[in-house]
């Protein structure tokens, strides 16, 4: 028998074994001192982490009604067991001090405390009244990759079904719309083909922009741990700053900003010089296109954009790479001609399996689906993909950016399933949500940026957000966060903590944690998670999707939202699998995803399993079986590789503005930190932001570490302690500033430039420049 | 009342002294790594007197190279407190 006592001092010895893993590679513990044998009466309850895009299992214990311990679900395959330290201490948030549990609305300037029915009223009264005067395209919903799919299908529901406008985007567009676009474009089908599986078969990772050891620190050590027991594998890390991941990789490779379009293209010069090139899977299933070309940034508002595809054939595409000759593009890329030549002869090695990996450094970018395009490009000509450790492979930064954003389709453009430019998917929308056909608007309105610039102009006079918190993490927040408080616009905020956003809110909703609802969530790898609500929410907190469900009914829709308190979130999701019906995007039953630890889409009936490996007909049985490969999500089952060349980012550093200006994140905060910070554990070890230098250009300035300095841009100014020679290092002439801070706010300084085919914000790339406090 | 994890690097060649040191210390807890010159040490207090008595014991171990806070478990700390910490 355990008690909590002892139970706690496993859960902490577990921590720190798990922080050691991450910061020493392939350090191990005798495995009696990891197996902690817990019984006693700690009831034990399988789920996802609240977290990241990895989806790790968890099993969270509750005693007495109260969460109390969190460990890695060994049955999980994603974790194996295995946790990161945010992991082993998310249920400490929400004991925080300060947990929204009752609804607050503002009066005269003041927060007042109100019962929930009567915040409702209010919401539902105000939105209402709002469509009455201004019409419906006059209020929005801001929703999240970390609300459940429930939650983003009756939002999405509600939206553009009840209200009729396509009104809703989500936070997701700030991190993975351009992964979308990027499948879209390649493959007509969004989201990996491959699996986490990938890792145990692969030789070579190449990770493009993206330092797993801190953002997707599990698999990061599935990945050591492949390198430590198995011969022959590399992993490469290609990045603009020197990270945790740099030091553990084989090689670290560092380019110049914005210089990763030249070199995917220059990897493809060569894969094609060499010989290297899978000549019959291309000439069976590849067809070649190009864009257009100077397609602008998104800076000015009420920017429009539209590719056009041009087909071309593989010769053209062949001269256009002429221009990408490895020492060609070494001033570009300030990467040698020899890392370029070394990083294309390992993806053109027939005997190696390449998986590569990115996540914000690609998607995060001007031209972030052409960067997409290209990852593709080198594993389309080598004919490494879809196959067991073969494959590119796009990580999400939050739990259900896939299940609920993507799936469910939490876009202006997209219906839980298609696009709302399609008449067939509206026909599909309007015959399962059961409302007129034409109430579906044909075209999209605002993606994330243009709200809040629409908010700012006065053209919403309405907004809802839910799971999110975009006053800190939208880029250049120094114009949203006035255009938020203006009057011209009424703010209602769902939340489980108080942050920058609710600050100006009019109406706060107290929203349930985690584990005090039931859901489902969808991880990078299409696994749909299940698990039950395990404890109450305090005081009056509600499911998101239940004050969803709520505020239709006052406004008269409630024949739409015929679900039981209860058991809403199980019976939406029975709805919402209609629209997958078939075999290209079957998703399991609720009862399965309830024995399982997750279960990957498509769901084979037959046999009860998940599909692995997507377009391989081996593995899919959605793809014509008469051929080894078909990318079923084109009409001509063809996979595109498209010409896109390097275009510039669009402010670049200069004697004003010295610096290249880098954001991201640490391992110990989520995000905007609204959870993390509130972990005291989490929050000590680190307690604020930073800003990285390369130790020669703070020598150059005579800057100390600790010694404060102000981040100045065009947009704004943030003060913070420099960081040099610590967790990371830039390169010469580029700052670096995690953005979990919002004491110091660094999307005050960003700049809220987009890739104008997915309409997501570049944060990895401005000019600033350094004034010592 | 806190309980707290550690990953503690021993001075080079020093572990297997300062797995001993660190056994005979009382309320420490030490899982040494099976393969590195690392160990992760769990200290379990009962009072504010005990715990700043051990990290007086441990501030006095040469053995320790670096001592890394990972995990503490203990009464609440209100979103505020912890800002003004910060």
């Amino acid at each position: 028998m355990m008690n909590r006592r002892n139970f706690l001092k496993k859960a902490a010895a577990a921590s720190a074994m798990a922080a050691a893993a991450t910061m020493i590679p392939g350090i191990l513990f005798a495995s009696d001192q990891v197996d902690d044998n817990i019984t006693g009466d700690i009831n034990w309850t399988k789920g996802p982490c609240r977290f990241c895009g990895v989806g790790c299992g968890v099993l969270i214990g509750t005693q007495k009604g109260k969460a109390v311990a969190v460990k890695g679900d060994p049955n999980s395959s994603v974790n194996k067991g295995l946790l990161c330290v945010k992991g082993y201490h998310q249920i400490m948030c929400t004991s925080s001090a300060d947990r929204l549990t009752k609804p607050l609305v503002k009066k005269n300037g003041k927060y007042v405390e109100t019962s929930m029915e009567e915040a409702l009223d209010l919401v539902a009264s105000k939105m209402k009244e709002t469509i009455e005067k201004h019409g419906k395209d006059s209020v929005a919903m801001y929703t999240s990759g970390q609300s459940t799919i429930p939650e983003g299908y009756v939002a999405s529901k509600f939206m553009k079904g009840a209200i009729g406008t396509n009104n809703l985007d989500c936070n997701a567009r700030l991190c993975m719309a351009s992964a979308v676009t990027g499948f879209l474009t390649t493959f007509g089908a969004d989201e990996p083909m491959g699996c986490y599986e990938d890792i145990e078969y692969a030789n070579v990772f190449v990770l493009w922009g993206n330092n797993m050891a801190e953002m997707h620190p599990v698999l990061f050590s599935r990945m050591l741990d492949n390198r430590l027991t198995r011969k022959n594998v590399k992993i490469i890390d290609l990045a603009t700053r020197t990270t945790r991941t740099s030091k553990a990789a084989d090689k670290s490779i560092l380019f110049k900003p914005q210089a990763d379009l030249a070199i995917a293209n220059a990897i493809c010069y060569e894969i094609i010089n060499n010989g290297w090139v899978n000549n019959s899977f291309v000439e069976k299933h590849i067809v070649f296109n190009k864009g257009k070309t100077n397609i602008g940034y998104g800076l000015e508002d009420k920017f429009k954009f539209k590719d056009k595809a041009t087909p071309i054939d593989f010769e053209q595409y062949k001269t256009f790479l002429e221009g990408y000759r490895p020492d060609k593009v070494e001033a570009i890329t300030g990467v040698s001609a020899k890392d370029i030549k070394y990083l294309a002869s390992l993806y053109g090695d027939p005997n190696l399996k390449v998986v590569s990996y990115w996540c914000m450094g690609l998607n995060q970018h001007t031209r972030g689906t052409w960067m997409n395009n290209l990852v593709y490009n080198i594993h389309l000509l080598t004919g490494k993909i879809s196959q067991p450790g073969n494959g590119p492979f796009s990580l999400t930064g939050q739990p259900s950016a896939c299940g609920t954003a993507r799936e469910v389709g939490t876009f202006t453009h997209k219906l839980p399933k298609g696009v709302v430019t399609n008449k067939k998917h509206r026909e599909l929308a309007a015959k399962i949500w059961k409302v007129p056909y034409d109430r579906i608007p044909d075209k999209p309105t605002y993606h994330a940026t243009e709200m809040f610039r629409a908010v700012d102009r006065g053209d919403i006079k309405f907004i809802w957000t839910q799971v999110t918190n975009p006053l800190v993490s939208l880029p250049k927040t120094g114009r949203y966060r006035p255009a938020m408080q203006k009057d011209s616009c009424f703010v209602v905020v769902s939340d489980v903590f108080p942050t920058p956003t609710s600050d100006v809110a009019d109406v706060i909703l107290p929203a349930a944690w985690h584990v005090e609802k039931s859901g489902m969530y969808g991880n990078s790898e299409r696994r749909t998670q299940y698990w039950d609500k395990m404890v109450e929410a305090p005081g009056e907190a509600m499911p998101d999707a239940w004050m969803t469900i709520e505020i239709a009914k006052r406004m008269g829709y409630g024949d739409l939202f015929p679900y039981s308190k209860e058991n809403h979130h199980e019976e939406i999701y029975n709805e919402y699998r209609q629209f997958h019906v078939g075999k290209k995007h079957n998703m399991a039953p609720v009862e399965v995803l309830k024995k399982q630890s997750g279960v990957i889409w498509p769901y084979i009936e037959e046999t009860g399993k998940s599909t692995q490996w997507r377009f391989n007909s081996k593995y899919d049985p959605a793809c014509d079986s008469t051929k080894e490969f078909d990318f079923y999500g084109k009409p001509n089952g063809k996979a595109v590789i498209w010409q896109r060349p390097y275009e510039p980012a669009p402010e670049v550093p200069d004697n004003e503005y010295p610096f290249w200006l880098n954001t991201g994140r640490v391992i110990e905060h989520w995000h905007t930190g609204s959870m993390t910070r509130r972990i005291p554990v989490l929050h000590q070890a680190v307690p604020n932001a930073y800003v990285e230098f390369h130790p020669d250009d703070a020598k150059q300035m005579g800057i100390r570490n600790k010694q404060k300095v102000k981040v100045i841009s065009r947009r704004g100014t943030t003060v913070l302690p420099a960081s040099i020679n610590e967790r990371g290092m830039p390169t010469k002439g580029q700052v670096f500033v995690p953005f979990f801070d919002e004491s110091m706010l660094i999307n005050d300084v960003t700049l809220d430039a987009f890739c104008p085919i997915s309409k997501e914000p570049d944060y990895k790339k401005c000019a600033v420049r350094i004034e010592k406090v | 009342m806190p309980i707290k994890s550690y990953v503690v690097f021993p001075r080079t060649g020093e572990k297997n002294q300062l797995i001993k040191l660190l056994e005979n210390t009382e309320h420490c807890d030490v899982l040494p790594s099976s393969n590195k010159e690392v160990l992760v040490l769990v200290t379990d207090t009962k009072n504010d007197q005990q715990e700043e008595a051990l990290h007086q014991a441990l501030d006095n171990i040469n053995e320790i190279e670096h001592l890394n806070l990972v995990s503490g478990f203990s009464e609440k700390v209100s979103y505020d407190e912890q800002k003004k910490l910060s």
